[in-house]
């Protein structure tokens, strides 16, 4: 543990885990000095080859308000077969299995190493994953092409016995039967009509059989595939019959007159995809996929009407208050969203379309369940092919890279208190002792549910210390905070995942230096980030802002080293140092402006920023630019207009895109053919390098990023100019001229302007 | 039945026999009172034995008549008679004697001769059958009644004298003459002095008639009355039969000369100009006044009373019951104690003679034999056409053939107060897309370009040939409203010396009655042409529908069936699109697009707000989707077998197929295949609220009324689609037909009901019933509207179709079997000049999806003189005119109220013809105008039928089946439907190739020792009698003997016989005659089912109480005569 970063950096692998400051601040009103709020960011399924789960059920805090999971940090009297609670100190006694432990012969789940354990639980019914496809069928034809041409290949990734099912929707909504044989039969709904839960079980028929059998489940949970078999049926029996029948879709036949958009329904099909598993599987692993080709134009859930001439809401229509049908729509959505994390379900949204498709509307569907969202301009793009295909990848057990139905518990010792979450969860509305009254994202409770989740499902924690500053911890004294992720593994297992970890307390008066370098600027900036990026759902955007600047104002004073009034002598020491620079780019970031983008799209950004691991978070904020050159091996340089240089061929990564942009010069060689010559292969090489590593990113991203081919004068340049530092533009004279760099055309403050007013600020004593 | 009512003590019909015995008595009493009792008699057997030969031909009948003495007539005459009639001979010899005693007693009491008929009515009441014999005997006179003038006035004579026998028979002919009843006196008088024989009195009543004059002058009566003179002439000139009746005639004629004498003078003349011309082609046998004198009104009331309170027939019926009849017979006659003791059956054979009475067979017979040789040229304005049972060919020269329109008087009252005093209806039954017999032309199609149609500028009305061109052809007038409009100069033509355009015969529509106009775009649905219309098949598969075989059944038909959808002209395929839904609770649509491997079913469960799953492969070419149906329908039939579903839904379903339209742009035919009782929760859920209970209270009408409105409204949506329902029922129990037919009803389209429906029985009847249902010629989206011309109006339509404003007939389909009925009244006065003019324009959309225009037009005459509307009248369409204002009724009114309605209506008819046509006669006859003498005994059967007077085994849906099946039903049917065809099988020789002339629906028509076969458009039976020669029994059923024939047979073995084929044959072709077809049921004499056969002898009483015709005749009788004092 030489360095904090080491030891920051062990601790994320272990544990999936990062906090904002690892060393913690002893009282709650040094805590709330801090600035940036202890917190953590949290993986609760990361990958660990490492860590093969044990096959017992964890041994419990028998105090029924705690319920702590038996830790690496408990004391234990091997002697009396006692253990602690490290939590509320309760003494517990070991169950009889544990009768032959000793100092030398631990469980696991007492090895320091094991601060982050998994269980494997044995009893319950185990029921198959479940697929239910919801189709548009409103597509052009080719699209329409291809995503049947993707989800035939889909029934091939599935697992044999797992359910699917298939629901398709334009003006109607049709609920297809896959058992029958010669005939292919479907259950059709009015797309303008929302029903209940119970009218749509009803209408599919559910209604009769599901009765007997939820009285019946308990003693014969095997009749439960037979329920619904009608819809919801094994891969491995309706391969054939459902390959056929993803073939003879047809698009949607109802006529679209001239000036009109098709009539899509794609509120009601959620709500019917939604209604179908509530009755028949709740509380089992399943997965809502929509595709969506378009807008909802028509009932529940309609985001935009179907006369062409009336534009799909913009965030000027929104700002204006003249989003007709948003808050409706929005309702709708979310509603349903709550339904299905309720019953444990996850919703995926696949929405490739040029204009918007109403994600903003529909994004509490994922955003609450944990579901995917995934934005493409078509189907028949590699975007969407190889996203929707990666959703099916394997991890190295072999097992699918998903798991369903989790519920996050978290417990704190005394001196903690539990703030909120922000992530693809919902609240479990558990109240507890170790709840605190201030809210930080979704709070209120101890427990969220995260229906659907995969290896990189990231979650920020948010934590208040309610410990007084007369109350001092004594010397050496530790916080713990325990994660337990109950869920059901893609294997159908259910699982235990338990973390338990402990920081130390310090005195921020006494020990600042202690807590400063204890101080994770990375985790901080993401987690300020989703902070920011979650009020902005219901503040308005210059809020936020104003807010976000605040509290780097905050921070600079609190941490900065300088004398009054004088800019100039303004440092911040190494843990901080690139902290304003990721609050610099997260300013200019899609998350929190929505200036040049759509609605749709500021969702979908949001949407992956709430959920992704630190690495891609911090991507996101900050992208990453590498420069290919002849002078060297690639090496990452500023995100900064300076770094756009006519002999460089530029790879930037901003998560969603993946800009490789030749230089002027280069473009200009590789318009003359050069790396056609044989002797100029290096030229060649130089090409390709960036194309290689490129593949190589896009490989492991899920989703997808944009892949885009640009160069000097491009149109597409332009992801690459909005990205990088305006550090040049037409503004600064200066600069006009250089050799050095691209001007960009753009008022926005560059770095440096930005780094100046900052220090101004921060020394300025009227703040 | 009004009458009754009012009439405090008239009700009492309800009464029982215990009546009776008084009202005999009275009835008698009153003949003799009046006229000496003796002669009468005499005159009346005399007559008697004479019209029953004359039924047979005119000729015979007539020499009888006159020859036969009164006493010694009598017994002769008796024993003839029975002869004939091949029954009862010996009794009716004796009984008839004794009743003649009676009489006189009874005679003494009141009226004169009228009692007679009156108490013939009476006694057969009682006892028809024995009386039937000589009933009979009396019917045939009547029937001759062509003849009968002669005869009338014999059987008018002697009807009082002989009662029921002499009188009916005489008093037909007479009875024109006879009509007043203060004159009856003389009448008696006349006859006994005519005396000798029958004849005389019939003269007598001659003189009567001359009284009558007057009235009679008001035309062709008035040769009825001369008729008598020249007995036969005098009648056939007028209107009457002259061939039968001139024969028959003469010999009356030479005792009439008294008689004629009075009358002659003025009513010759009158008479014999007008009557030539006119009538000797329509009105062949009848003479316009059939009368059937029947006796003495009181007498009869009485006894009426007496035999009829058990029957609710006339309407009165209970609630006066005993205490009345009473009271009734102090009125009438005293009853004479000895009458009363006698038992009943007795009685009976004192009734008239039956065959003395008009007979239906007879007068179908005369007028096929008159009629049905020559074309009927339809050019001449206000020509009466053959009865419907006539089979002739039509020659368009101007009017539109009464295979179109058909119109209850061919000669309309120039004012609205002659015609409420005659009370008869004036309606056109109107069938604008009936199907020709091929040697007909179908109407031409004109097409008058992109300015469309040529219409007068004010009414609208269509050019037609009734409109006249005037300034050199520069312009035209329009004869309905009389407006003057220009000529469109590319129409212009030339006239020519007679005024007429030079192209007339060119244009169809200015030389044909009927023909149709190509419509332009202004005469479409939102200005579109239509697509061609679409077939949707609605399958229910419920665990009945699939239990009973049903879905298999249909489904494997359908798929040969589609091949024979209607087509347009010499189109090589149908345009019209078909599709596919089956339901239970919920609704299944099928995707059968060509480009489909395998058909898709989409289930479409909710039912509460229906709406159409898919659009693109729902409705298809059949040609192109043939693999994909034939494997749907396949498939059905197994993917249901294991259906456990019972309830089903049936409103959603109409609505379904209506919206398929709707998104199809198109109009078109739902045919739905419906088992049971739609309790499923959706809208138009029904529940069972079949009560027995409420039959013959105020609230019977509620089993008539839809439970809900919801199918109303559907209906409306629907025709505003042109969304014809086309409705097969497989009932088990109560599916409350009356709310579930009222969507087809609206539509125009029809309901089938197969109760109990099980394939080995019923699968012919449907099959076929489905097969002309899908392939007959059908129009959608249809408008029709009548134009008249001024003066006159259509008020009131009947039929199965959606009226959303009081002129325009909407009709989502219209078949070439629908009609509609449209009832006119007068407006303003009418002139004898111009007549009156009808212009049926039906707008429709064709199976192939043309936009037409059909027009039919008819001139009427119009008159001033009763005498002239009763002698252009139409029974049968007046019966159907009349069924149909009935039947629509009882929704509204008690049944009760409904049945004494149409026996007021009938009585005022009669009463007033009496009193303004007839001659003068004795109160004691009933005489009727030679065109309407078959109203009575249609009337009854309209009375007896299952809505007006429902059996015990009639369920509320059989009621309510047939009140909508005869909404639309044309004349033809309800000729037959009301009045069942009874055909011997076994009495013609078998190598004769027409068919076996029909005999009178009763029982005592049947011999045991024959096979007879009864249909009525619905039903069919063949009757066997108990003591059929074995022979006839192994050639057609294969068995060896009677015995062995199993009851209930649906199907005669197929044989290699003269006989069986022949039968087979004659049942095929009567099958083929049908809109549906009839099921074959065999019945075995003195078997079960022979009580349902019976239901069908209509001439009968029925079980459920109705009337025989004799009592109903005699219960007519009184009512006119009430009605007349």
């Amino acid at each position: 543990m030489a360095t904090y970063l080491e030891f920051i950096q062990q601790n994320e692998e272990r544990d999936g885990v990062r906090f904002s400051w690892n060393v913690w601040p002893s009282s709650r009103l040094e805590a709330t000095r801090m600035v940036v709020p202890l917190a953590c960011l949290l993986t609760p399924l990361k990958e660990r080859p490492d860590l093969p789960p044990v096959q017992y059920e964890p041994v419990l805090c028998s105090r029924p308000t705690c319920k702590a999971v038996l830790n690496p940090l408990c004391q234990v009297d091997y002697r009396a077969k006692l253990w602690a609670c490290n939590f509320c100190f309760q003494r517990n006694q070991f169950p009889p299995a544990y009768t032959g432990i000793s100092e030398v012969n631990q469980p696991a789940e007492l090895m320091p190493q094991f601060s982050t354990i998994e269980y494997m639980i044995q009893r319950g019914a185990r029921s198959p994953l479940i697929f239910l496809y919801v189709v548009d069928t409103c597509l052009e034809e080719d699209d329409l092409q291809a995503l049947k041409e993707s989800l035939q290949m889909s029934l091939s990734l599935l697992p044999p016995d797992a359910l699917v099912g298939l629901i398709t929707f334009g003006r109607m909504v049709q609920v297809h039967e896959l058992s029958c044989e010669g005939i292919s039969k479907s259950y059709v709904f009015r797309g303008t009509k929302d029903l209940t839960a119970k009218q749509i079980q009803d209408m599919l028929g559910l209604t009769k059989s599901a009765m007997p059998m939820q009285q019946a489940r308990p003693a014969q949970p095997q009749e439960q595939p037979f329920v619904s078999s009608r819809f919801l049926q094994p891969v491995h029996k309706i391969d054939m019959n459902l390959t056929d029948l993803l073939g003879e879709l047809q698009r949607d036949p109802w006529p679209v007159t001239q000036g009109k958009r098709p009539l899509r329904s794609t509120g009601v099909a959620l709500s019917i995809a939604v209604g179908l598993l509530e009755g028949t599987f709740p509380n089992t692993g399943a997965r809502i996929m929509l595709f969506t080709g378009g807008p909802p134009t028509q009932g529940p859930g309609m985001v935009v009407g179907d006369e062409l001439k009336t534009p799909i809401r913009s965030w000027h229509d929104i700002e204006k208050d003249n989003a007709r049908f948003m808050k409706k729509a929005t309702k709708h959505y979310e509603m349903l969203a709550n339904r299905t994390a309720a019953n444990g379900h996850c919703i995926d949204i696949y929405a490739c379309a040029l204009d918007q498709t109403g994600l903003l509307e529909m994004k509490c569907c994922p955003n609450l369940t944990g579901g995917h969202m995934v934005m493409g301009d078509s189907f028949n793009t590699s975007l969407f092919k190889q996203t929707f295909q990666r959703i099916f990848s394997k991890d190295f057990n072999g097992d699918f890279r998903m798991a369903f139905g989790a519920t996050l518990e978290v417990k704190t010792s005394r001196e903690l208190k539990i703030a909120g979450a922000i992530g693809p969860c919902v609240s479990l509305n558990v109240k507890g002792p170790c709840v605190s009254e201030n809210e930080l994202g979704v709070g209120g409770t101890s427990q969220w549910k995260i229906c659907g989740l995969d290896p990189t499902s990231t979650l920020g924690i948010y934590f208040e210390v309610v410990n007084q500053h007369n109350a001092p911890i004594p010397q050496g004294g530790r916080g713990a905070i325990q994660f337990v992720t109950q869920y059901q593994h893609s294997s159908t297992q259910k699982r235990i995942r338990v973390t338990t970890i402990a920081r130390n307390w310090a005195d921020a008066q006494s020990q600042l230096r202690h807590i400063e370098a204890a101080f994770d600027q990375e985790a901080a900036a993401v987690l300020m980030a989703r902070l920011g990026v979650f009020r902005a759902e219901s503040e308005e955007g210059p809020d936020v802002l104003r807010w976000l600047d605040r509290q780097l104002i905050r921070l600079c004073q609190k941490f900065g080293q300088y004398n009054k009034e004088d800019p100039t002598s303004f440092r911040l020491s190494d843990s901080f140092s690139l902290y304003p620079q990721f609050m610099f780019h997260l300013r200019r970031s899609p998350f929190l402006q929505v200036f040049n983008n759509s609605p749709d799209e500021s969702s979908y950004y949001r949407h992956h920023f709430a959920r992704q691991d630190l690495t891609q978070s911090l991507i996101m904020i900050q992208p990453i630019l590498y420069s290919y050159s002849f002078h060297g091996p690639p090496e990452p340089v500023l995100l900064d207009s300076s770094s756009i240089l006519a002999d460089r061929i530029l790879l930037m990564d901003t998560f969603f895109q993946i800009v490789i942009y030749l230089g002027e010069t280069i473009a200009q060689w590789r318009k003359a053919g050069y790396q056609d010559m044989p002797e100029y292969e290096n030229f060649k090489h130089l090409l390709q390098a960036p194309l290689d590593d490129a593949q190589e990113i896009l490989q492991a991203r899920f989703p997808m990023p944009r892949y885009i081919n640009t160069e000097h004068g491009g149109s597409q340049a332009r992801f690459l100019l909005s990205k990088v530092n305006p550090s040049q533009t037409h503004n600064n004279l200066y600069a006009w001229g250089q050799e050095t760099g691209a001007p960009i055309l753009t008022d926005d403050v560059s770095l440096q302007v930005f780094m100046d007013h900052l220090k101004k600020l921060a020394v300025s004593s009227a703040s | 039945m009004s009458v009754n009512q009012s009439a405090p003590p008239v009700p009492p019909f309800g009464q029982n026999q215990p009546v009776y015995p008084g009202y005999h008595p009275a009835s008698y009493g009153g003949q003799p009172g009046p006229a000496v009792p003796a002669s009468p008699y005499g005159a009346y057997n005399g007559p008697v034995p004479g019209y029953q030969q004359t039924p047979p031909q005119g000729v015979p009948r007539a020499p009888p008549s006159s020859g036969a003495p009164p006493a010694s007539m009598q017994a002769p005459c008796g024993q003839t008679t029975y002869g004939q009639f091949g029954q009862g001979d010996i009794q009716n010899g004796p009984s008839s004697t004794a009743q003649m005693q009676r009489l006189q007693g009874s005679q003494q009491f009141g009226p004169p001769l009228a009692p007679v008929v009156s108490q013939p009515a009476v006694l057969q009441p009682y006892g028809p059958p024995p009386t039937s014999t000589q009933v009979t005997a009396q019917l045939a006179g009547m029937q001759i009644s062509g003849a009968v003038s002669h005869a009338p006035p014999s059987s008018v004579l002697g009807y009082g004298p002989p009662t029921s026998l002499a009188s009916a028979s005489g008093s037909f002919p007479n009875s024109g003459p006879y009509g007043s009843y203060p004159q009856s006196q003389a009448p008696p008088l006349s006859q006994a002095q005519g005396h000798p024989g029958v004849q005389p009195p019939l003269r007598s009543a001659p003189p009567l008639a001359s009284s009558f004059t007057s009235p009679a002058s008001g035309g062709p009566r008035m040769p009825s009355m001369t008729g008598p003179l020249p007995p036969g002439q005098g009648f056939g000139s007028l209107p009457v039969s002259q061939p039968n009746h001139v024969s028959s005639t003469p010999s009356h004629a030479l005792p009439p000369g008294t008689q004629m004498t009075g009358p002659p003078g003025t009513q010759m003349t009158g008479p014999p100009v007008p009557p030539p011309s006119m009538h000797s082609p329509q009105q062949a046998g009848y003479q316009l006044q059939q009368n059937g004198s029947f006796g003495p009104a009181r007498g009869p009331q009485p006894n009426y009373e007496s035999p009829y309170p058990g029957a609710p027939t006339f309407g009165s019926q209970p609630g006066p019951p005993q205490p009345l009849p009473p009271k009734r017979l102090d009125p009438d006659a005293i009853p004479s104690p000895q009458l009363n003791e006698l038992p009943p059956q007795q009685r009976a054979r004192h009734r008239i003679d039956p065959d003395a009475i008009p007979s239906p067979i007879q007068v179908i017979e005369d007028d096929r034999n008159n009629r049905g040789s020559e074309p009927f040229v339809t050019g001449v304005r206000g020509q009466v056409p053959p009865l419907v049972t006539t089979n002739f060919l039509v020659k368009d020269q101007g009017n539109a053939s009464p295979r179109y329109i058909r119109c209850t008087s061919y000669n309309i009252p120039c004012t609205s107060d002659m015609a409420k005093q005659a009370q008869v209806p004036l309606a056109a039954v109107i069938k604008p897309l009936a199907r020709l017999p091929p040697e007909e032309a179908s109407p031409y199609v004109v097409d008058h370009g992109e300015a469309g149609p040529l219409r007068c500028n004010r009414c609208k009305a269509y050019m037609c040939p009734l409109m006249t061109f005037i300034e050199g052809g520069r312009r035209f007038q329009c004869s309905f409203c009389s407006c003057v409009n220009d000529v469109p100069p590319q129409y212009f033509q030339h006239l020519d010396h007679t005024g007429k355009r030079v192209d007339a015969y060119d244009r169809p529509e200015l030389s044909l009655g009927s023909y149709e106009f190509l419509a332009t775009v202004d005469y479409c649905k939102n200005n579109k042409f239509p697509s061609p219309p679409a077939f949707i098949f609605m399958i229910d598969v419920s665990y009945n529908a699939i239990r009973t075989g049903l879905v298999r059944l249909l489904c494997e038909e359908l798929k040969s069936l589609l091949d024979y959808l209607p087509r347009e002209g010499g189109a090589e395929e149908s345009a019209i699109r078909v599709g596919f839904v089956t339901y239970n609770k919920v609704l299944h649509f099928y995707n059968v697009k060509s480009s489909l491997a395998q058909p898709q079913m989409m289930v479409v469960s909710d039912v509460a707000d229906m709406f159409v799953p898919l659009l693109d492969g729902f409705l298809v070419n059949v040609r192109e989707s043939r693999a994909v149906i034939t494997s749907l329908l396949d498939k059905i039939p197994e993917m249901f077998a294991d259906t456990r579903e019972t309830e089903t839904v049936f409103a959603p379903v109409i609505q379904a197929g209506m919206e398929a339209l709707k998104a199809a742009e198109c109009a078109g035919k739902l045919f739905l295949f419906h088992t049971s009782l739609p309790i499923a929760e959706a809208p138009g859920k029904l529940k069972n609220r079949d009560d027995r209970k409420l039959i013959n209270t105020d609230k019977e009408k509620t089993l008539f009324q839809p439970q809900t409105g919801t199918y109303q409204t559907l209906a409306k949506d629907c025709v505003a689609q042109g969304c014809c329902v086309d409705l097969f029922l497989f009932p088990n129990q109560y599916v409350d037909v009356a709310t579930l037919s009222v969507v087809p009803q609206l539509t125009g389209g029809s309901v089938y009901k197969y109760a109990c429906f099980q394939v080995e029985n019923d699968q012919e009847r449907f099959l076929s019933d489905l097969r002309r249902d899908v392939q007959k010629v059908v129009g959608f989206d249809a408008v029709m509207r009548v134009r008249t011309s001024t003066g006159i109006r259509a008020v009131d339509f009947f039929g199965a179709f959606y009226m959303s404003n009081t002129t325009d007939v909407e009709l989502a389909g219209l078949d070439e079997d629908k009609t509609v009925a449209v009832e006119f009244k007068h407006d303003d006065r009418l002139s004898e000049e111009s007549g009156a003019l009808l212009q049926c324009a039906l707008l429709y959309t064709s199976c192939a999806g043309q936009r037409r225009l059909r027009i039919h037009n008819l001139a009427l005459n119009c008159c001033t003189q009763l005498a002239d509307l009763y002698r252009n009248c139409e029974t049968d369409t007046l019966i159907n005119y009349m069924a149909k204002f009935a039947y629509r009724g009882v929704v509204n009114s008690p049944v009760k109220t409904v049945r004494d309605t149409l026996i007021t209506q009938c009585a005022q008819i009669l009463a007033c013809y009496r009193k303004n046509c007839a001659s003068p006669s004795s109160a004691g006859q009933l005489i009727l105008p030679e065109c309407m003498k078959l109203l009575p005994v249609y009337l009854n059967c309209v009375l007896k039928s299952d809505v007006l007077q429902p059996g015990a085994e009639v369920t509320t849906d059989d009621r309510a089946y047939v009140r909508q099946l005869v909404s639309s039903m044309d004349v033809a049917e309800t000729n037959v439907f009301f009045y069942p065809r009874l055909l011997p099988l076994t009495k013609s020789p078998i190598d004769s190739t027409s068919e076996p002339p029909a005999v009178r629906a009763s029982e005592e028509r049947l011999s045991s020792g024959d096979i007879y076969l009864l249909e009525n458009g619905l039903n069919l039976f063949v009757w066997v009698g108990a003591s059929v020669q074995q022979g006839v029994v192994q050639s057609l059923f294969n068995v060896s003997s009677f015995s062995q024939i199993t009851s209930g047979l649906s199907v005669l073995p197929v044989l290699d016989n003269p006989l069986s084929r022949k039968v087979r044959g004659l049942i095929d072709s009567l099958r083929a005659q049908r809109m549906r077809y009839m099921k074959l049921i065999v019945v075995k004499q003195e078997d079960k089912l022979e009580m349902l056969f019976k239901h069908f002898l209509v001439e009968d009483k029925s079980l459920s109480g109705g009337a025989s015709y004799v009592d109903f005749l005699c219960h007519m009788h009184k009512e006119i005569r009430q009605l007349l004092s």
